[in-house]
């Protein structure tokens, strides 16, 4: 199947990536040869299948409550681009 | 001999009787890298102060034994604390953590000298180390040919001899690839043998750390170190670690080997499967019964792959937002727009294909038809393994379809270079062991050999490795970076 | 709110923060109003290469409410990632449950001016929480915000409503019965407008009868139990209005504007979310055994609609009382406390819910605030009982060891308040005050009742209140007489 440039600018928004009419043509082209490859999947049967979401058998990963320490601020925001009053500045929202 | 050019069980035995210090060590290979990075271009960061500090304190508290002493590199999707981790990305070209990766801070207590980070792919995204946004690396074993990827960079290095040994990561085969191209021994462990606790994630449920060594027995000693459960890893395993290297030269007398005939089919070339055919009668030679067998769900390992790993970046990759860390598009307006253009910006064009392809996959309507099938496919791919380790101890195939080819030369042919992991990825997508070892030369070009187990034979891979290694002596021959007088 | 052409039906989906000590995947303490992002580590900063561990008491706490709200325990679950783009969101996906919630199916009884209703529970799923974004002004108009983390990852439970609530004052009902079974079962502070216990509704109108729900509007931002009741009492006239009009409702987010009192559409450019659940490959799924259940089914306190119904039944409370009694489970247990100490419950629940509640609302003071004890209050009931004290002067030691926290006695002692039952004293005072009431005197004797009571006080007065009011009866009684 074929991506239409409409479905790239819906997947592009989702994924919050801003992509030129140049971008969004190359994208269109390359996914849509990537899904074709997909298609394959589609000849083989797997009805009664069970999804295979984690390899191991593991359940009940849990830890005990305990609170420990936390970083120190100047540690937790030593990679932020911008910062005021010990928290993060983002531009506005609306 | 020089020093750099010892393996990692020789040196530790050299600085155990004293006979070497941790310094002298070191400085064999900063003079290694000194002399032969400029070919390689296997490092993002290079951390020679500090190692020369580490291995200072080590010869203080005379520390020796195991890792101790021994220069080593870590792909730059390792999280380093106080050390840049750039993931080979714009996005994170300035990202210092906080923390060592669990792999890295077992590594740091069994006293390795950690002399620098190493190029991959950006965020272990591709096969070549083209994808690197800074720079390519090259193939020690011809300049003008990728050293595979995304851990382009640890096997270059490994093999160029600037390191002992590097720290990787794999998740449709990104260690065992480049090992294979780069003729050096990979490991990707059983997923859940390794913490990923630090590892920058790809595929959360794909991605496993290992070694890449020069020798198998390299392999073996790096694997003790960084085996075994980790609180900080929901999904690590809880069983006792082995030494690996004990009873590695038992031989494989009666070992049941299959090698599965899809892997030997169309894609793959003629040479690279002569080659490997041949290897399976030297594993006859050793005493093994080697059989064909069949994992009739291959072909659709590919696909399966491509949906569910960009499904998962395409979570993973989400906080690359430029609110706490990283790149950010400081004009934006406001904060949808800072998101957008901040990642259009700091994720190269594969990164970028890849997030898109997953977030399609996941995205509504699309859920079903592609993540869902893919995860019921990957139980089938599984249970193809299941099937076969019913009847052999070890499978064998070659890593790849290839020897290493030109930079540049896939560049363009997107599919094609997916394709080149068609024979790492069930691997990955059934979460078993993997070794890939130097299994012949094409050409002067390795050409990787693929040992796979059934979950946790990681002792049974490395015992059959090292009999076909000891017997062909391919770990001997090095690739020439320096002709004299150049 | 319901009019004879439409009802309203409104399903409300309830956020509780757990009481945990450490948030829900990291080991980083939970934390209210500290200094900004002090609470905060690479896993809940969302840092490269960091992963979760699930912290096992937000799963019995999950399980606790379930069960507490008659819901059936998921053998098996898992936690998906919700993707969605938000700046207090770290990773820009939020871990929760989808598919496969912890349980299900569940209900909790309203007492209603019409008697109980059973209002179903759809789901109950454990999710982690997101940071607070600070504002310069409004949201609308600020040139840019401040992310605080410090609450990205605190444990919460998403409990969500049948669509069975018809009005309001049931929706706050429902708030309310939650929120007290929440505290009964110490998960949560339930506080609103710490944000704690928060609340968002669905809601529609239809005609009465008619089985097919109507088109519905969700309305977030309802911080408190006033603005939930008005904003759906505003959003239920606007959708009959627009209904009245011959228009569509529209199927869209609004948000309680406070200030204006209105419900306020959110649509933006934006499209609508698209959230790209899948199971989170960091998390292996959960299994919970019978044994498990069973255990967690064991370890559960006496919840708010049993401690009502033992007060009813073995204490023979009226059912007011009984509801006042068991308002919050510090009530219960200051109640219980005394029974144990003093064991006539009639009395105590009519201190209990009378004298001592004005005095703590008079003060906006909790129960366990207040410096008067079960055993403090105990004491106080005995000297009455004894004849120590009257009941006059009871209510004023009762104020008296509200301020200050002295014990009864001391207070009784100190203050000389001790009863007078000594019957020559009591009749001294007695023959004074029909000395001094010569009027009130001729008219007892024209046969007016209302002149004994006259008398009657003015001799409890004469004592300062302390004089055994049935010893001044019978002895003005007999002096009366007597003449």
């Amino acid at each position: 199947m074929a991506l239409t440039i409409e479905e790239v600018e819906h997947v592009a928004r989702l994924a919050r990536l801003s992509l030129t009419a140049q971008e969004k043509e190359m994208y269109a082209e390359q996914l849509s040869s990537i899904l074709h490859l997909f298609e394959m999947l589609d000849l083989l049967p797997t009805d009664g299948v069970e999804p295979l979401a984690h390899v191991l058998p593991l359940f009940n990963v849990i830890r005990a409550d305990e609170a420990g320490p936390s970083l120190p601020r100047d540690e937790a925001m030593a990679n932020a681009a911008l910062t005021e009053d010990g928290q993060f500045k983002v531009p506005k929202i609306i | 001999m020089e020093l750099y050019q010892h393996t990692v069980q020789e040196i530790g035995e050299m600085l155990a009787r004293r006979e070497v210090t941790a310094r002298e060590v070191l400085a064999s290979s900063a003079e290694r890298i000194g002399r032969v990075e400029n070919k390689i271009q296997a490092f993002i960061t290079l951390t020679l102060e500090e190692a020369e500090k580490t291995a200072r304190d080590l010869e203080a508290r005379d520390e020796i034994g195991g890792l101790a002493g021994i220069p080593c590199g870590i792909k730059d999707n390792l999280c380093t604390r106080g050390v840049r981790t750039t993931c080979a990305s714009e996005m994170l070209e300035n990202f210092v953590p906080p923390y060592d990766a669990t792999a890295v801070k077992r590594l740091k207590s069994a006293g390795a000298v950690v002399v620098g980070k190493l190029n991959m792919d950006e965020f272990a995204m591709g096969s070549s180390t083209e994808n690197s946004g800074f720079f390519p690396t090259h193939n020690p074993w011809d300049l003008t040919r990728v050293p595979g990827g995304s851990s382009g960079g640890a096997a270059a290095a490994v093999a160029a001899g600037e390191v002992y040994y590097a720290l990787a990561s794999d998740t449709g085969g990104s260690i065992r690839q480049p090992a294979s191209f780069c003729g050096v021994v990979g490991m990707k462990p059983t997923y859940g043998l390794v913490s990923r606790f630090g590892l920058v994630a790809f595929a959360s449920s794909l991605d496993q750390v290992g070694p890449i060594t020069r020798t198998v027995t390299d392999c073996a000693l790096v694997m003790n170190a960084i085996c075994g459960h980790d609180s900080m890893d929901s999904t690590s395993l809880k069983v006792p670690v082995p030494d690996y290297t004990k009873d590695i030269q038992e031989g494989i007398k009666g070992l049941r080997i299959g090698f599965p005939r899809e892997y030997f089919q169309k894609g793959v070339d003629r040479g690279v499967k002569d080659t490997i055919m041949e290897a399976l009668f030297k594993f006859e030679e050793l005493g093994a019964v080697v059989e064909e067998t069949s994992l009739p769900h291959s072909e659709y390992a590919l696909p399966t792959y491509y949906i569910i790993a960009p499904s998962e970046a395409s979570s993973n990759l989400a906080r690359f937002d430029g609110v706490r860390y990283g790149y950010r598009d400081r004009y934006a307006q406001d904060t949808a727009e800072m998101f957008s253009s901040t990642r259009a910006r700091g994720f190269g064009p594969e990164v970028i294909r890849r997030v898109m392809l997953g977030t399609y996959a996941l995205s509504s309507g699309y859920y079903e038809a592609y993540y869902l099938k893919a995860l019921k496919v990957r139980r089938l791919i599984k249970e193809d393994f299941d099937r076969a380790f019913e009847q052999y101890d070890i499978l064998i195939s070659p890593t790849t379809t290839s020897t290493a080819f030109r930079i540049g030369e896939k560049a363009e042919d997107l599919l094609t270079m997916y394709m080149l992991d068609m024979l790492t990825i069930p691997v990955s997508l059934a979460g078993i062991p993997s070794i890939s070892i130097p299994g012949g030369f094409l050409n002067n070009l390795p050409v990787g050999l693929q040992l796979m187990g059934p979950p946790l034979s990681e002792r049974t891979l490395l015992k059959a490795a090292y009999a076909f290694e000891q017997a062909t002596g391919y770990h001997l021959r090095t690739p020439v970076l320096e002709v004299y007088g150049t | 709110m319901t009019t004879a052409e439409y009802e309203a039906v409104i399903g409300l989906e309830v956020h509780v923060e757990l009481k945990t000590r450490s948030k829900a995947f990291c080991h980083c303490a939970t934390s209210f109003g500290v200094e900004p992002n002090t609470h905060v580590c690479p896993i809940c900063l969302g840092m490269p290469g960091v992963l979760p561990v699930l912290n096992r008491e937000m799963v019995e706490y999950a399980l606790m409410t379930a069960l507490a709200l008659n819901c059936r325990i998921a053998g098996y679950c898992k936690f998906d990632r919700k993707n969605y783009f938000y700046p207090d969101l770290p990773k820009n996906y939020q871990i929760s449950q989808y598919d496969l919630p912890i349980a299900t199916g569940g209900s909790l009884v309203i007492e209603t001016e019409n008697g109980p209703r059973t209002i179903g529970i759809n789901r109950v799923h454990m999710e982690e929480d997101t940071g607070k974004l600070v504002h310069k002004g409004s949201i609308m108009t600020t040139p840019y915000s401040l992310v605080d983390l410090n609450r990205a990852g605190t444990p919460l439970l998403e409990i969500v409503s049948e669509p069975d609530l018809r009005s309001p004052g049931e929706a706050r009902m429902y708030v309310e019965k939650l929120r007290l079974i929440l505290l009964y079962l110490g998960v949560s502070d339930g506080k609103m407008e710490e944000g704690s216990l928060r609340c968002d509704a669905n809601i529609s109108v239809r005609p009465p009868g008619q089985q097919k729900l109507g088109t519905r509007t969700e309305i977030k931002n309802l911080n408190s139990f006033r603005a939930l009741e008005r904003a759906l009492d505003y959003e239920i006239r606007r959708q009959i209005k627009t209904l009245a009009k011959g228009e569509r409702i529209i199927q869209e987010t609004r948000t309680w504007d406070e200030h204006e009192q209105v419900t306020m559409s959110m649509r933006s450019k934006e499209e609508a979310h698209d959230y790209r659940y899948f199971p989170d490959p960091d998390l292996p799924p959960l299994r919970i055994d019978p044994a498990w259940v069973e255990r967690v089914c064991r370890s559960l306190p006496e919840l708010p609609d049993q401690a009502r119904r033992r007060l009813s039944e073995e204490y023979n409370l009226r059912r007011y009382d009984a509801l006042l009694l068991t308002a919050s489970r510090d009530i219960l247990d200051f109640f219980d406390d005394c029974v144990a100490q003093y064991p006539k419950p009639k009395v105590l629940a009519k201190w209990i819910t009378g004298d001592l509640a004005r005095l703590l609302n008079r003060n906006k003071l909790e129960i366990k605030e207040s410096k008067i004890t079960p055993a403090s209050l105990v004491g106080l009931l005995r000297l009455l009982e004894e004849g120590t004290i009257s009941g006059t002067i009871a209510k004023a030691v009762l104020a008296e060891m509200f301020t200050t926290g002295e014990s009864p006695d001391k207070i009784v002692r100190e203050r000389g308040l001790t009863q007078i039952s000594d019957e020559q004293e009591v009749r001294a005072l007695v023959g004074d005050v029909i000395a001094e009431n010569s009027r009130a005197v001729a008219e007892f004797q024209k046969g007016k009742d209302r002149a004994l009571r006259f008398l009657m006080g003015q001799a409890m007065k004469a004592s300062g209140g302390k004089a055994n009011p049935e010893l001044v009866y019978r002895l003005l009684r007999e002096e009366l007489s007597g003449r």
